[in-house]
């Protein structure tokens, strides 16, 4: 069969596709986002009636995931590692119920924060869930683990974790697919109290999943994802996590390495494999991009026994992902630096498009706020947290989805006032929604601008919940209908919105702004979809 | 054979799709290929940067290491020189010459030229104009990708499949557009170097 050309992200997607998958969730965000795009654009997915729709956010995909398992079909639930966050509450408790057909969360992490607010390490989740995790070093591995994953998730009826990272999720290699599999029946759990996490349920669910510790660590040992290759210089032994054993191999080609190395794709970590590794080897370098994860297992409070370096020896850079020339410089292996950059050399940062409708309504808020700018302004996650840099200096916090509006209501309990929230729509109906209750049963004086442009923006134009329905949520939820304002962001109406900001920062109470127009990019991409289709058509 | 090439340039102005096409050509060439690519915030007109790497043999890293880099396949002069950590000694900097200016320090386009011919080997064109000369000035990028196609190890006709197969939807005529920006970029190379 000819190979595909795939990222690691698309991988997964096409692993979990041939393997049976019923259903995928999940809500965008670098660096996981095109797991579901490649399910979404694939035929076999259509011709198999795959389900296949972004949900309203990470939370509500985990458990319609959870409950697509539950009816006996494989199912699979991506996000970034943020995302695990906001459904880690159905994470945790769906290792307690465990899964009737099989479960994969595929979380892709981002370390450096390439375009994240934080780089935490989902293998601890996984270990904080006791559950099996699984962490591909290419593109095949990325593929068969997607593809592998679904039995291992049913031989234990457990929810496996597919960790990744940005390298990976981004990176493209040809992969080799395996055979098309069925897909499950629908078949409900043999134990109908199964999920029903009630107190007297949960703990015989519990001690289920901690007697199955043993077995996962066996599986670990045994399922063939971990690697023990022996090497004759065992004055250091190497543990190499995921994507690390690439960066590993890059320093010695050929494969022509003399240390003892253990690729370490599974966890929880394989006992037999570590047992020979700290037994037989004097030293120990853990290689492992993201969180000092396994380097901590191994060294335990008390540091005895065999020596173990890595990110908390300083061996390896505590923070940032792994690349070849830091992985061979923890080796002793001499390091090219290659030309210095040009002092010419400017950073370039990224800045919102030219005519986005978010510069409006940053343009007319600063504007509407004038002195009373600084120290006012929380925002969310999206495009217009780049109204955080010049020439808008706008805002004054971006920490988590739906963020900005629980945040002024905080500020305004302070006395801030005006106290402003800025958000986009799909991030309004992921996390923010819940918020502007809150502020309406308080009668938060705040001001909330919802920064419509009809799509999710940042993550590439998915399509946005919100989409319509922004005006009736928010008079479902009690916003008074003389403070629900809807402006257009564009220049020529610069002053009527400045007007109508200026009107709604003065009310004790809460207001809505919605501002709408569509996003720049996804606007271009409609026109120049139509202009192809007019000229196949002329052809 | 192994080649080790950095792409570089400015969110938006299509380096994916060059990298598409050379993926594709070495695909043609039953060569290995990794290709990493920059997704999210910063293809929001920020620094972009794609590592690909071909070869004949297994590949291991996604990353190409410092000082390793073949090439660095550049659509933008500043952008250029932000990756030299990266060129190896006998690697070759092809680059266009048409500035981008989307920040308010951009610096001096001729300083910017003498940092650039300072590396032994490298090649600076005005893409835009050889695609304007070709018959579209949006094909400047497949102009760049035929002025770095001599430092490639991959032969012609498999870079004109890899155009036919990533421009095919749009059409024979689109197609036609780039492989004739393709071989204007290819001979004003083999004509300055």
């Amino acid at each position: 069969m000819q190979k595909l050309l795939l990222l690691g992200d698309e991988a997964v997607a096409q692993g979990a596709i041939d393997a049976g998958l019923s259903g995928i969730y999940g809500y965008p965000g670098t660096p996981s986002t095109e797991i579901m795009e490649y399910v979404q654009r694939s035929k076999e997915a259509a011709e198999r009636n795959i389900k296949r729709k972004w949900s309203a956010n990470e939370k509500t995909a985990m458990e319609a995931a959870l409950g697509l398992a539950y009816a006996g079909k494989r199912s699979m639930v991506c996000m970034k590692h943020v995302g695990l966050n906001v459904a880690a509450d159905p994470f945790m408790n769906a290792a307690i119920t465990g899964v009737n057909g099989g479960l994969i969360v595929a979380v892709a992490d981002d370390p450096s924060m390439h375009s994240s607010q934080n780089e935490q390490d989902s293998r601890f989740y996984g270990k904080f869930a006791l559950i099996p995790v699984l962490e591909p070093c290419n593109q095949q591995e990325a593929y068969d683990m997607a593809y592998k994953g679904f039995e291992l998730s049913e031989k234990y009826r457990i929810p496996v974790m597919l960790r990744l990272t940005t390298r990976l999720s981004h990176s493209r290699a040809g992969v080799k697919r395996f055979s098309v599999k069925e897909q499950n029946n629908l078949i409900l759990p043999e134990d109908p109290k199964q999920f029903v996490l009630l107190p007297s349920v949960a703990r015989v669910r519990y001690k289920h999943l901690l007697a199955n510790q043993p077995n996962f660590g066996e599986e670990s040992d045994s399922f063939g994802f971990n690697q023990y290759y022996d090497g004759e210089d065992k004055s250091l032994g190497i543990i190499a996590c995921g994507i690390a054993y690439n960066y590993l191999m890059e320093n010695y080609p050929g494969r022509n390495i003399n240390h003892p190395v253990l690729k370490l794709s599974q966890y929880p970590i394989p006992k037999k494999m570590i047992d020979r590794m700290t037994n037989e080897n004097k030293e120990i370098l853990v290689l492992e991009d993201g969180a000092p994860c396994v380097e901590e297992m191994l060294k335990g409070f008390q540091e005895k026994g065999t020596p173990v370096r890595g990110r908390l020896s300083g061996d390896i850079p505590r923070d940032g992902e792994l690349n070849p020339n830091i992985v061979g410089k923890a080796l002793g292996i001499e390091q090219e630096i290659g030309l210095p950059v040009p002092e010419v050399v400017k950073n370039r940062p990224p800045g919102m498009c030219k005519g986005c409708g978010h510069i409006d309504v940053f343009n007319a808020l600063i504007e509407a706020l004038g002195e009373k700018l600084e120290g006012r302004v929380f925002s969310d996650i999206g495009c217009y947290t780049l109204g955080a840099l010049p020439p808008f200096n706008a805002i004054n916090s971006c920490v988590d989805m739906g963020a900005s509006v629980t945040m002024a209501i905080g500020a305004a309990d302070a006395g801030l006032f005006p106290s402003v929230a800025v958000i986009g729509d799909s991030t309004f109906t992921h996390s923010g929604i819940t918020g502007l209750l809150d502020a309406v049963i308080k009668n938060s004086p705040i001001t909330l601008i919802i920064s419509d442009n009809l799509t999710t923006g940042m993550t590439g134009g998915q399509e946005s919940a919100a989409t319509g329905r922004l005006q009736s949520i928010c008079e479902g939820l009690g916003v008074d209908p003389v403070h629900l304002r809807k402006i257009e962001p564009l220049k020529k109406y610069h002053d009527k919105n400045v007007k109508v900001l200026n009107e709604e920062l003065d009310y004790h109470g809460v207001s809505v702004i919605l501002a709408e127009r569509e996003c720049i990019q996804t606007a271009a991409r409609k026109h120049r979809a139509e202009s192809i289709a007019q000229r196949a058509k002329g052809a | 054979m192994k080649n080790d090439i950095i792409l570089a340039g400015v969110g938006g102005q299509g380096i994916l799709t060059i990298a598409a096409t050379i993926g594709m050509a070495a695909l043609h060439q039953d060569l290995n290929l990794k290709q990493a690519e920059v997704h999210g915030m910063s293809q929001r007109g920020g620094a972009v940067q794609s590592h690909l790497r071909i070869s004949d043999a297994e590949i291991a890293s996604d990353l190409i290491p410092l000082g390793n880099a073949t090439l660095i396949l550049s659509v933008e002069p500043m952008e250029s020189l932000r990756y030299l950590p990266y060129l190896s000694d006998q690697g070759w900097l092809v680059t266009n010459s048409n500035p981008m200016v989307n920040i308010p320090d951009y610096p001096d386009v001729t300083k910017l030229k003498e940092e650039i011919e300072k590396i032994s080997h490298s090649l600076i064109l005005d893409a835009k104009e050889i695609a304007r000369k070709a018959g579209s000035t949006r094909s400047s990028n497949i102009v760049m990708l035929g002025a770095a196609s001599p430092f490639i190890d991959i032969p012609v006709e498999s870079f004109e499949f890899g155009i036919g197969k990533i421009f095919g939807r749009k059409g024979e005529e689109m197609v036609n557009l780039n492989i004739n920006a393709f071989k204007a970029g290819r001979e004003y190379a083999l004509k300055n170097c």
